[in-house]
């Protein structure tokens, strides 16, 4: 039997999150922590957050945010930044140390970086130095006025929310003399716009009103445009009260130069480069895995104040005499109590697994795409549809790369691998098609399950759970985890990206190569659940298989775009296998890793055995959502007959749970022996 | 006139005084029950000090931090510590915490201050804390000075003012909450630091990347320090009597929170 010695630290983090190598992360890191668990955490525990108005303590967030570098962060080094290259994994860091404290103070650090990721990821060079480095804070001896921003997406009732695709936010020509840069009309009412109190300009989303401009497109407007900027009346929001939310009014005439990404003209007419659609796609590919990870980081905060409570529940007083095990484990001598935290602390592992793994691969994503977009510029191949068929062309060669790429060292053939992984477009389509169900399904499973277990959190510390008194700021916590899965494509968005791209031949085929090494990783004796994971997998793959070709009584197909109650259930499953899956990887990691590194060495034994167990916690519970949600979709569309084969796999998947519940116990008496500290690194 | 100052701050690690901090008995003697995997902090001593004198150094003159600790553990710390002043970093991979031999720190502190390049002895300020979170014995930094032939030593320093003609002027604590105010005619000289006048900087990571170019080398080229045999050895370590109790309260004003202490204190 092991023993767990203390909650796991930063350099147990830095090598399962795999950053143990960047000291740049490092530090950002420490940086965002020192604001979170100072600033941040003096103004929730002053009670800044009972109002809605914004006010100058909530605004002393931004000079900490501009003091620690955090405002600068998403800059390059030649804008005023200082990392060099994709930001994603920084990014992703950092909301995971502010909503540690406080998912508000997160939200109003990102959602400047969203205002500029629109025109980061598809504006002109021009607008990109321009704003990118004029966010900035002045530098001693500058003397300017450092911009903010906001986006401005979602529009009042009836228009956008869910549905992007029907803007009531129009742009039309206010006055085109020739041989002079058009003047544009833009009007756009926002609903919930994060950062409008202070922001002095917006990318604003908006359809064409006029038969000059061709598409819509995205436009950035400033405070200062002639014409309105009203910010608006603020949301009544409950949660997030440190991030500035309002109902804006713009109605303003800017230069056409502000159109996101350009435009041509051709015919008379205005033709955005990027229409609105577009651009959101490409914001929203990166943005949503911080605010995934945002709920995630408040399941693990949420572990040290229980276990400290949970052990001086019956300390003081005459209530409990000092060495008795009333006094000394407290409620840690309940076996509930331990279970269900190891529940909590298993799911916050998971989820940050899967989120940082997606902001690692999206770093390594980042730069592909972009020589993807220069040969397809060098071909001549434009648009999304001939993009998408000339990426079809090198399917078999991607089929081919990931199945070399889960061979073993010795098996694989490295010549033709180093071949596949010279082909840029190969690795392109490949991480594409990984990133495609990473992404969405970190922003829905880390959020929507995050927020229901946050709920457990505030149940296992009993009525203090909802008090402001709560160490930790559970009650905050569990609806803030609300926001986190409503704003940036609530649930519903991130299910229907999922029903799509789960079922492309490259994640079908990758997610059964993931498979088939957790079969050989528990065929080489690991115990943290590989087995009835690789089940669970293995079921979930017959399943899809199964939903695409059966039909129902009255012929039509189960899986399909408008039978959400089939696609967005295997959606849930999915994300549960993933994030259960990619713990395993990163505690193979840290037994990879550990050793060579003195300070975890020591302890290492202790910290993978836990681990171990955690992942055998979560790999079983994975399992038994995944295996639950297609028994329901296989059985419940039919008449039971036929299904042999998954009956088989799905007996056998049970019987792979062998062991699991003495995992638990294993990992619940660690939990009852770890050392905590004295007390809370951030106030009350 | 500051502009000519090289000041070595010498300060370590400690661990997060949040931590549970007990006392065992391992292998090498006495320690902190898993004193590895405790996240650790620059002295807050010591800190006081480098802020200090990055401070004095900010118009001219150069600042080294000389460190001895387990490097790995080291490395993590300058990751919050890099960010706050700009320094170059000189490291001594060896043992740190409330156990060692201050004779067998002082000795390693000297010889590395003597092997600093570049550093003139002549314009010396020795900084460091006048006692280290983990251990108050407040002798170490005296041994260094007296090491190195630097007899002008000051304790517990809160201020120093350096004026036009090179020399400065300290303040330092003494008994009663007064200050002993010394006039020095010029370095070099020793300055053990309380808690100076400066609040710790904000993190600034873009300083931070600029001192790490030269900090991971030094990290990277740290010799352990060989332990000293027959040094110092503890008979017995035990908790102080007083169990430490840590309460958390809000919002109580000072008044209060005196009143507490007081009423603590008879009981
Ligand atoms: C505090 C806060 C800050 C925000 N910040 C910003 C910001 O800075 N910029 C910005 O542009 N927006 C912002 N938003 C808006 C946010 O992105 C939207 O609220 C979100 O996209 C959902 O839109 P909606 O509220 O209109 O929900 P609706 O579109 O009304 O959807 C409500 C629910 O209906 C169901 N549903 C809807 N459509 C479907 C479907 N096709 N299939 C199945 N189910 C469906 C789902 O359950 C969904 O959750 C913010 C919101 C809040 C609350």
């Amino acid at each position: 039997m092991y023993t767990l010695p203390t909650l796991p630290g930063d350099d147990v983090r830095q090598i399962m999150w795999r950053f143990a190598e960047r000291f740049e992360l490092q530090m950002v890191v420490q940086s965002a922590r020192a604001v979170a668990r100072g600033t941040v955490a003096k103004l929730v525990a002053e009670g800044v957050r009972n109002s809605h108005e914004w006010n100058d303590k909530k605004a002393s967030l931004l000079t900490a945010f501009d003091h620690s570098g955090l405002s600068a962060l998403f800059m390059d080094p030649a804008q005023g930044g200082f990392i060099e290259g994709p930001k994603n994994l920084a990014l992703a860091l950092v909301a995971f140390e502010l909503a540690w404290v406080d998912g508000g103070s997160a939200t109003c650090s990102l959602a400047g970086n969203l205002a500029l990721a629109p025109i980061h990821e598809k504006g002109t060079p021009e607008q990109r130095d321009h704003y990118m480095s004029r966010c900035v804070p002045p530098q001693p001896g500058e003397d300017r006025e450092m911009l903010r921003g906001a986006f401005a997406l979602t529009e009042p009732l009836p228009y956008v929310g869910v549905d992007t695709g029907v803007l009531a936010g129009k742009v039309r020509v206010a006055e085109w003399t020739p041989g002079q840069e058009p003047l544009l009309k833009v009007e756009k009412r926002g609903r919930f716009i994060t950062n409008m109190d202070f922001c002095n300009f917006a990318t604003v989303a908006v359809d064409t009103a006029d038969e000059r401009i061709k598409t819509s497109c995205m436009v950035i407007v400033e405070q200062g445009d002639p014409g309105v900027f009203d910010r608006g009346a603020p949301t009544l929001k409950m949660v997030h009260q440190l991030s500035s939310t309002r109902d804006p009014v713009f109605n303003l005439t800017v230069p056409a130069g502000r159109i996101i990404g350009g435009y041509t003209v051709q015919d008379g007419v205005i033709v955005p480069n990027y229409s609105h659609a577009e651009i959101i796609g490409a914001v929203f590919h990166r943005t949503r895995i911080p605010v995934g990870l945002m709920t995630t980081a408040k399941l693990l905060s949420a572990v040290e104040p229980i276990i400290r409570y949970h052990r001086n529940r019956f300390r003081g007083g005459d209530a409990a005499q000092p060495g008795s095990p009333r006094f000394e484990q407290g409620l840690q001598q309940k076996e509930d109590a331990l279970h269900r935290l190891l529940d909590l602390w298993a799911m916050g592992e998971a989820g940050a697994s899967l989120g940082f793994t997606a902001a690692r691969l999206a770093d390594e994503f980042d730069p592909l795409e972009r020589e993807k977009d220069r040969i397809f510029e060098e071909r001549g191949v434009s648009g999304p549809r001939r993009q998408m068929a000339a990426l079809a062309e090198v399917r078999d060669k991607v089929l081919e790369y990931a199945r070399l790429m889960s061979c073993s060292e010795a098996g694989r053939d490295r010549a033709r691998l180093a071949e596949l992984e010279s082909d840029p477009l190969v690795r392109y389509a490949h991480l594409d098609a990984v990133l495609n169900v990473l992404i969405p399904a970190c922003k829905l499973w880390n959020t929507g399950a995050g927020a229901t277990m946050m709920r457990e959190a505030v149940s296992l510390v009993g009525g203090y759970g909802i008090t402001e008194d709560c160490p930790g700021f559970f009650m905050h916590k569990w609806t803030d985890a609300q926001l986190e899965a409503t704003y940036e494509g609530p649930e519903a968005v991130q299910r229907m990206h999922l029903s799509v791209t789960m079922t492309s031949e490259i994640f079908l085929e990758q997610f059964r190569l993931w498979a088939e090494g957790l079969e050989a990783l528990a065929g080489s004796g690991f115990q943290g659940g590989a087995l009835v994971l690789a089940r669970a997998m293995r079921l979930w793959g017959l399943t899809m298989d199964h939903l695409q070709r059966a039909k129902d009584a009255e012929g039509k197909k189960l899986y399909h775009r408008k039978r959400q109650g089939v696609t967005f259930a295997m959606a849930d499953a999915v994300c549960w296998l993933v994030s259960a899956r990619l713990l395993i990887m990163d505690v193979l990691e840290l037994a990879a890793k550990g050793p060579a590194n003195p300070v975890v060495a020591d302890s290492l034994e202790g910290i993978l055995g836990f681990y171990t167990d955690l992942c055998q916690v979560q790999a079983a519970r994975a399992a038994g959502e995944a295996g639950r949600i297609c028994a329901e979709l296989v059985y419940g569309y039919g008449d039971g007959t036929g299904l042999e084969e998954f009956a088989g796999l799905r007996a056998r998947l049970d019987a792979a749970l062998a062991g699991s519940r003495l995992a638990k116990d294993r990992a619940g008496q660690a939990l009852a022996g770890v050392m905590i500290p004295e007390a809370l690194d951030y106030p009350l | 006139m500051s502009a000519g100052f090289h000041i070595v701050v010498c300060g370590s690690l400690v661990p997060d005084p949040l931590q549970t901090l007990e006392p065992i008995r391992g292998p090498q003697g006495p320690g902190l029950k898993n004193e590895m995997m405790l996240p650790a902090i620059l002295d807050p001593w010591a800190g006081h000090a480098l802020f200090e004198a990055a401070n004095l150094a900010a118009s001219g003159g150069k600042v080294w931090l000389l460190s001895m600790g387990p490097k790995a553990k080291l490395q993590q710390v300058m990751m919050s510590v890099a960010q706050k002043a700009p320094f170059e970093l000189v490291v001594l991979d060896g043992p740190a915490g409330g156990f060692t031999d201050a004779h067998f720190t002082a000795r390693a502190l000297a010889e590395a201050i003597e092997g600093i390049a570049g550093l003139d002895r002549s314009r010396l300020l020795l900084f460091g804390g006048w006692q280290s979170a983990s251990r108050g014995a407040g002798s170490t930094l005296q041994m260094v000075g007296e090491r190195l032939g630097v007899l002008d030593q000051f304790q517990g320093v809160d201020e120093i003012r350096v004026q036009d003609d090179g020399a400065f002027v300290v303040k330092e604590r003494v008994e009663g909450g007064g200050y002993l105010v010394s006039r020095c005619a010029g370095p070099p000289a020793v300055l053990g630091w309380a808690t100076g006048n400066l609040p710790e900087p904000p993190n600034n990571p873009q300083l931070g990347m600029a001192n790490m170019r030269l900090i991971m080398p030094a990290l990277q080229r740290a010799e352990p320090v060989p332990a000293e045999p027959g040094g110092l050895s503890f008979a017995s370590v035990e908790l102080p009597k007083a169990r430490r109790e840590t309460r958390l309260v809000k919002d109580l004003p000072p008044a209060e929170v005196a009143a507490d202490i007081l009423a603590w204190i008879k009981s």
